[in-house]
């Protein structure tokens, strides 16, 4: 549209309205947004559904192949046909199933060409054991043995048998195994003590001393007193494993064969095929709970993780203990009270950096200067003995302590710069009107500055328990272990041990997946492990998110 | 930070040799005194003789005063009566507020300060380097152009100056802080909610909170700097009956740049110009009969 008379008025045109409103521009940023939420929500809703979607019971087949060979799997996979191309061997549609014959293959997952099947059925009694070892058994139960005698046959009446018989079997199994970790553990220690403490009054007094010798008539009467509990433990013991004994469960599996199970080698048993809603419900749950609470088994691949929870969220707190006060007071020095010049600038930007360095050098230097530097001091003033006697350090090493410092140092320019950023946005005004009243520089601080700028400051925090808590490299040159069942804390003397090795969720994911022998079998742990992780993550932030806007209210700001 | 607050006698020399290199203009001359000034000479300031008669609680006394190399305060010379309200009116930067922080030492906070001459506060010299600036400062009360409430509750604003003391006495805060609140004629519209944020407070309740918290410690003197600036005509129509009542009990130094609410609200009003003050005298004098043309231009709006 253009104007017919000659005036010097603006001309409107459909165009300019275009240019002006911007309308593409807010297209093209409202799609990036949107992209970015779907990459979060993908991302997100990916890792929750194969996380959650583990334990869920699937139905077993028992797939009859045209050659005569039998399968009773669960079907995890399928695939389309593809045709051969080129160099690449084409393959007909087929399934991946997952078999629970272990010991005979040595596989756990099958590719099953569809033309190859001559028939699929779902039969009523096939039954999941999930066995304490070599992994899961699939088969249809057949007899239930105590000793030579049967005390129930046929799928229903074993079915029943092992309803009734297996929680007690389990949980005297489950004692056996208390008995073991935690009392033989404590009497481990105490005979570990008692050495120590004869090496200890070695290097004190001399050997040969009057006072290695008294050590040395106490480490016989602590060898005595723990032989002693040893009997008694072993007695305890052997009565359990007596009224578990023989007690077993065959099965007749799909390659025609049968199976016996000792009952107290059955963690669980579960037939999908018969299930209501509510019996996939509880299997579900049940399996949640032993994946949340126990120790883990069979390399990690199977049991709980619960040691690796602890860890992580020992770690990370243990972290944000030692981040959050360092942080606040060297931003505080370096807001407040350090004078403005080059030197200041210069740590700043020093500061910026150590931020983007990688998190493995943290982890070398935690080794180095920690470990080996810290560590060693502390083990050759305090922990001579054990040094001395089995050439074993105590702080000397990787540990849960270690690595928190190790992350708190990774982490602390995050805070830094948060806490510092949250204090520059508290007006002058207000610093001001402290001063005017009489506070001094301290006062003005404690009192009007950092309650104002607390919650950016925990912003800062919360950031850096989101890095903190998801970082591997750095732990696994500074304590991270693959297996650590004893917790950094517990009952013997002094019940907290900051040098003890631990798991972590994040090195789990990597040790499971990549690193375990099954881990084939595992595959399915490593995403429940990832969404247990994402979502511990999530709970702690949203922990301190709620501290946080608890401190907003508190300390509302409102424009006039 | 002023390097070295100096007493008056040390630069006293240096003060009068710059007085005498000045260029000798006819000062009765008063049209010419701002273009003078603006040129950057000397000129003496008119003080009437009715403040003298006053017995004052503040002193200032040939004060200098210097952002890095820019000089902002020439020579003032001026007493602030007791109990009186005093206002400092002039047009912006010319130095009112400045002079105003430097009575109680808050242009400390500013690196580039330096001074020179001194002030007295009752007789105590504010410059003397052995003076605590942090017992000067519970000494005076201030409030600023935006209302600045701490983000705490009420009750903490107002008594903040004696929690800073240590005061723990319960009675003794309550006491104190229903004492100014009343005092600040905010008392019946928050005392049910003492508790609560001030921040949840509008502009005008929140700028007589401050005053409230300035008047808490019983200050010697009360500085307001531009206290209305930021409210609307009801809120300053509340502040300005409040510095009415707190007239007689306490000595104001209030800055100003409303010239209705300078001739209403104060007893003595100072004119300043570019860092010097110009004249100086009881407020009826200054805007009814003042000595200089040029006080009587801008007090009638004919310029600034």
């Amino acid at each position: 549209m253009s104007s017919e008379h000659p005036s010097r008025r603006r001309r409107s045109s459909g165009h300019t309205a275009l240019t002006a409103h911007g309308e593409p521009w807010v297209w093209l940023t409202a799609a990036a947004l949107v992209t970015a939420i779907a990459m979060i929500v993908g991302l997100l809703g990916f890792i929750a559904l194969r996380g959650v979607a583990t334990f869920w019971p699937v139905p077993l087949e028992l797939v009859r192949l045209a050659d005569g060979r039998s399968v009773l799997a669960e079907v995890t996979q399928r695939e389309a046909a593809a045709p051969t191309s080129g160099s690449a061997a084409g393959h007909p549609a087929r399934r991946l199933v997952r078999t629970g014959d272990f010991d005979s293959t040595g596989r756990h997952y099958e590719w099953i060409d569809d033309p190859a099947i001559a028939e699929v059925s779902r039969p009523e009694w096939a039954t999941v054991v999930e066995r304490l070892d070599t992994g899961r058994l699939h088969g249809i139960p057949r007899r239930m043995l105590h000793g030579a005698v049967t005390v129930a046959e046929g799928p229903a009446g074993v079915w029943h048998a092992f309803r009734r018989e297996h929680p007690a079997a389990r949980n005297r199994h489950r004692t056996i195994a208390g008995i073991d970790k935690h009392e033989r553990g404590a009497l481990q220690r105490q005979l570990r003590a008692a050495r120590l403490a004869v090496v200890q009054a070695g290097l004190d007094a001399g050997p040969g001393s009057p006072a290695q010798a008294a050590a040395e008539a106490r480490e016989r009467s602590v060898v005595e007193a723990v032989a002693r509990e040893e009997k008694a433990l072993d007695e305890r013991t052997a009565e359990l494993a007596a009224q578990n004994a023989g007690w077993s469960v065959e099965f007749d599996t799909a390659a025609g064969g049968t199976m016996a199970v000792p009952l107290d080698a059955i963690v669980r048993a579960w037939q999908p095929n018969r299930l209501s809603l509510l019996g996939n419900v509880g299997v579900y749950l049940s399996r949640w709970g032993e994946f949340l609470a126990d120790d883990p088994r069979e390399a990690n691949s199977a049991g709980g993780v619960f040691p690796a929870i602890w860890g992580t969220v020992a770690m990370t707190l243990i972290m944000a203990l030692f981040v959050a006060p360092f942080g606040v007071l060297a931003a505080l020095y370096l807001r407040e009270y350090a004078g403005r010049g080059p030197v200041t600038t210069a740590v700043r930007v020093a500061i910026n950096n150590l931020a983007g360095v990688p998190s493995i050098v943290y982890g070398a230097f935690g080794l180095g200067f920690f470990c080996y530097v810290v560590g060693a001091g502390i083990d050759s003033v305090f922990f001579k003995a054990s040094l001395v006697a089995d050439g074993q350090p105590t702080f000397g090493t990787g540990g849960l302590l270690w690595a928190s410092l190790t992350l708190a140092l990774l982490t602390l320019p995050v805070v830094i710069v948060a806490t510092e950023e949250a204090l520059s946005a508290v007006p002058n005004s207000m610093r001001e009107g402290s001063y005017a009243c009489g506070a001094g520089k301290w006062q003005t601080i404690r009192r009007i500055v950092l309650p104002r700028a607390l919650p950016g400051i925990m912003t800062g925090l919360i950031l850096a328990m989101a890095r903190g808590a998801g970082e591997v490299a750095p732990l696994m040159l500074v304590g991270v272990k693959k297996l650590a069942v004893e917790l950094p804390v517990d009952g013997t003397f002094p019940f907290v041990h900051p040098e003890r090795e631990f798991m972590h969720l994040a090195y789990l994911i990597y040790d499971v997946g990549f690193q375990s022998p099954n881990s084939q079998a595992a595959r399915p742990m490593v995403f429940t492990i990832t969404f247990l992780l994402v979502a511990i993550i999530a709970l702690l932030n949203v922990a301190a998110i709620w501290i946080r806007a608890r401190l907003r209210r508190r300390f509302v700001t409102q424009q006039f | 930070m002023i390097t070295a607050p100096v007493a008056w006698n040390d630069v006293a020399p240096e003060t009068n040799t710059m007085a005498q290199t000045v260029d000798p203009q006819p000062q009765d001359a008063p049209a010419d005194r701002l273009l003078a000034v603006a040129a950057g000479r000397e000129v003496e300031a008119e003080v009437h003789e009715s403040v003298f008669r006053e017995s004052p609680v503040v002193e200032v006394d040939r004060f200098n005063l210097w952002y890095g190399a820019k000089q902002a305060l020439h020579r003032i010379t001026m007493p602030v009566p007791l109990n009186k309200v005093t206002a400092l009116v002039g047009p912006s930067g010319c130095g009112k507020s400045t002079l105003l922080r430097s009575v109680n030492r808050l242009n400390d906070l500013v690196q580039t300060v330096r001074v020179t001459g001194d002030m007295r506060l009752n007789g105590d010299s504010i410059y003397d380097p052995r003076m605590d600036v942090i017992e000067l400062r519970k000494r005076m009360g201030m409030v600023f152009q935006k209302p600045n409430p701490f983000p705490m509750s009420i009750y903490e604003n107002v008594v903040y100056s004696l929690r800073i003391d240590g005061e723990r006495n319960r009675a003794v805060l309550d006491e104190v802080c229903e004492t100014s609140l009343r005092g600040s004629a905010l008392w019946d519209e928050v005392k049910d909610r003492l508790h609560e944020s001030a921040l949840g407070l509008s502009g005008g309740q929140q700028q007589r909170l401050c005053i409230a918290r300035a008047i808490a410690a019983e200050p010697e003197v009360l500085l307001l700097d531009e206290p209305c600036s930021a409210l609307d005509p009801i809120a300053t129509g509340k502040i300005e009956d409040l510095i009415q009542e707190l007239r007689g009990r306490y000595s104001v130094l209030i800055v100003t740049h409303n010239m209705q609410q300078a001739s209403r609200t104060s007893d003595y009003t100072a004119f300043m110009y570019l860092g010097r003050l110009i004249e100086y005298g009881a407020t009826p004098d200054i805007f009814t009969k003042p000595v200089l043309r040029e006080t009587e231009a801008y007090v009638t709006g004919r310029f600034g």
